[in-house]
């Protein structure tokens, strides 16, 4: 099988400025580096389909080998059609995230970053005497204060039991 | 007429389903009727499938009547028709939970409408995706299902969807391109993509160039499976989004990823040269998967970190890859799918209760709601892997499968297995403890639609409505119904179905060994879709 140089480097060419362009920041760029990508991809599939031919109409003939590989072309249609749709999404995404915080840059995970930031201690499990949290009072306590009346937020936390008496 | 020839009708039904609904989209009412009915006579068929492939093993299907290396092949076998039976199950439970949302909020119109369309193209492209005998075709699954959960996943556009979306969808574009590069490749090397064919074809490669195959797959499919030094993304982008919109991704997104790699590692790369790889990876998913679920106080944050770590257990089952090991993964594949979707429509629930999802503002619910204690009970146990749910019978099989291998890395995962169920149960009774079992007023800040219907007396338990509260969620609202009647009945019907795992836990158990070993085997797959004797004439031993 004969290799076509030509579209090897190209293709090269597309996902090496694709990847640089992935690592960026801005989506705008993310996404021109999702579309070189996607066609890098197209190129590598072209290739794979072997030298070119004839367009693949039989005529007899012909030998088989001096058609043009038809599939690869199919696949490709496939995958152009399914970037385009992906792209114009995503450059909706993009403009919605421009509305919302005028900004064009890839934003933080607050929670991610809240969640990383806190101590491991605990309150509530790793206190050494742990705090009382259950609702049910023992019997002789519930005699005792009959209704059981809810007392102000927050106050129970501190010692729930000697406040239900 | 063999029924396994109504094997397409589960993609088309779904589409013409969401063209019907698209038709629809100003009339809701209608539009809901169309969607369920579809999902129902799709859910039907497939339990046809399911039984006739129990019977009869593989059938493949040929679209157009092309024979298989050349036109489009559908093949059904016990693995695929137990995941399509499952995976429309848990989308019907998750429709109806979704459209009584819809209904209780009176989201009549707005952009909600195009959920209902949006959700059937997703189903289309899970079914697509399991039934795929060729790798362009399981591509073109991916990428319906991908499409369709951009859209879900940004559903109403607010800022956090955005953001997790943006993630979300420059991830799984990157996955599919490397998927469509393997498939350019693998297309380069043996000139065919056919599975079965490819099967036959790919063991006369040069051995490196099989090793680079086959990297460059499991990457792919690692990212989409959310196996760990591909999970970051994960449980980034899945809290944000509505709760039945997280509840059917949790569940069938990740295992269409696990799905096409128990494919890869058993059709198209038999042989153990990985294993080793694909042990070390499951044992890393499960621990930090799980350790990363302790940290969080998001309930919704700390069940997809679950999830990834419990995708752990799959990929498990499946380096172990022999009859025993597999079939408790094909097992715990179908266990996890309902589960942790029931998981996330219960905590869509706590949060439709409580106000919030958030672990700190929590409390009490236990009393105010004792039923949806029990909805979050059953399915979390289940998830930890206690005794009689089908988590244990799972895991059980998993463990069993390791310690028969023997070999010193297979104690390592049985050791790292039990560990990652008991976090697992620690994570759960967490979440209960604060959620569930104290007082609403310990909770560090308690949410106001929780404290509004649980301090005021006698409220206490009939509370099931808020009228316009100044503040929480619901603020402006006229009366609103905290736990509708169709969404707890929705979450009700999942929680059963996955106990029912347990009572058909023989028979189920039966059906996913019988997969595991046509799977090991090779030959039937190859067979249906090549013709008798293909596997012989090729002269590849099984």
């Amino acid at each position: 099988m004969s290799v076509n140089v030509t579209l090897l480097v190209i293709m090269g060419a597309l996902f090496a400025a694709g990847i640089y362009l992935l690592l960026e920041r801005s989506l705008t760029r993310v996404l021109l580096g999702l579309i070189m990508l996607a066609n890098g991809a197209n190129m590598l599939l072209l290739a794979g389909g072997g030298a070119a031919g004839r367009a693949p109409l039989y005529s007899s003939g012909i030998a088989p080998e001096d058609y043009s590989d038809p599939l690869p072309q199919a696949l490709i249609l496939t995958s152009i059609v399914i970037s385009f749709a992906v792209t114009a999404f995503m450059l909706g995404i993009i403009y919605r995230s421009w509305i919302l915080g005028r900004q064009d840059e890839v934003q933080d995970d607050i929670e991610d970053r809240r969640v990383a930031s806190q101590s491991s201690f605990d309150a509530e499990d790793d206190a050494e005497i742990p705090i009382e949290t259950t609702e049910f009072t023992p019997i002789e306590e519930a005699e005792e204060a009959p209704g059981n009346q809810r007392a102000g937020i927050g106050s129970r936390a501190s010692n729930p039991r000697t406040e239900e008496r | 007429m063999n029924i396994a020839n109504l094997a397409p009708l589960a993609v088309v039904l779904p589409f013409l389903g969401a063209a019907l609904a698209f038709l629809l989209i100003r009339h809701s009412r209608s539009q809901r009727a169309v969607s369920i009915t579809t999902l129902c006579v799709t859910l039907m068929i497939e339990i046809f499938l399911l039984l006739d492939a129990s019977g009869k093993g593989t059938t493949a299907v040929f679209i157009g009547n092309w024979a298989a290396p050349f036109g489009i092949t559908m093949v059904v076998d016990q693995f695929s028709a137990l995941m399509l039976v499952v995976s429309s199950a848990v989308s019907l439970a998750v429709l109806i939970y979704a459209t009584g949302q819809g209904m209780t909020d009176g989201d009549e119109d707005g952009p909600i409408s195009i959920f209902h369309p949006t959700y059937l193209i997703l189903v289309a492209g899970v079914s697509n995706a399991f039934l795929a005998g060729d790798l362009f075709n399981l591509y073109v699954g991916f990428e319906i299902l991908l499409t369709a959960s951009y859209v879900l996943m940004t559903l109403g556009g607010t800022t956090p969807r955005i953001r997790a979306g943006v993630t979300y969808v420059v991830v799984s574009v990157v996955s599919s391109v490397l998927f469509l590069i393997s498939i350019g490749m693998i297309y380069a090397a043996t000139g065919t993509i056919n599975m079965a064919d490819l099967a036959l074809k790919l063991a006369d490669l040069d051995p490196a160039t099989q090793m680079i195959l086959h990297l460059m797959l499991l990457v792919a499919f690692g990212i989409k499976a959310a196996v760990f030094p591909l999970s970051f993304w994960l449980p980034d982008s899945y809290p944000t989004a509505p709760a039945p919109v997280t509840a059917v991704f949790a569940g069938l997104l990740t295992k269409v990823g696990v799905y096409a790699m128990v494919r890869t590692e058993t059709l198209l790369f038999p042989g153990d040269r990985i294993n080793t790889l694909l042990m070390i990876v499951a044992m890393l998913t499960m621990i930090v998967g799980i350790l990363g679920a302790l940290a969080q106080s998001d309930i919704k944050r700390m069940l997809s970190f679950t999830l990834v770590s419990h995708i752990g257990y799959m990929v498990f089952g499946l380096a172990i890859s022999t009859v025993i090991g597999l079939g408790a993964a094909v097992y715990y594949v179908a266990h996890h799918i309902i589960v942790q979707t029931s998981l996330f429509l219960v905590t869509g629930l706590i949060e439709r209760r409580g106000g919030t999802a958030n672990m700190d503002r929590l409390g009490g619910l236990a009393k105010i709601s004792p039923f949806l204690a029990l909805l979050f009970f059953i399915p979390g146990m289940n998830l930890a892997g206690i005794p009689p749910f089908s988590g244990f019978l799972g895991k059980l099989g998993l463990l069993q499968a390791g310690v028969e291998l023997g070999t010193p890395l297979a104690y390592v995962l049985v050791g790292a297995g039990v560990l990652t169920s008991l976090i697992t149960l620690l994570a759960i009774a967490r979440v209960w403890n604060r959620a569930f079992w104290r007082r609403p007023e310990d909770a560090t800040h308690p949410d106001p639609i929780l404290m509004a219907t649980s301090t005021d007396g006698s409220a206490v338990t009939t509370s099931r409505r808020v009228a316009g509260h100044s503040t929480g969620k619901f603020a402006g609202r006229s009366a609103v119904s905290l736990l509708p009647k169709t969404m707890v009945g929705a979450t009700t019907g999942l929680v059963l179905l996955g106990v029912s795992l347990t009572v058909l836990g023989g028979p189920l158990f039966e059906l996913s060994d019988q997969a595991a070993q046509q799977m090991l085997d090779r030959s039937p797959y190859i067979d249906a879709v090549l013709g008798e004797g293909a596997t012989e004439a090729a002269g590849v031993s099984p």
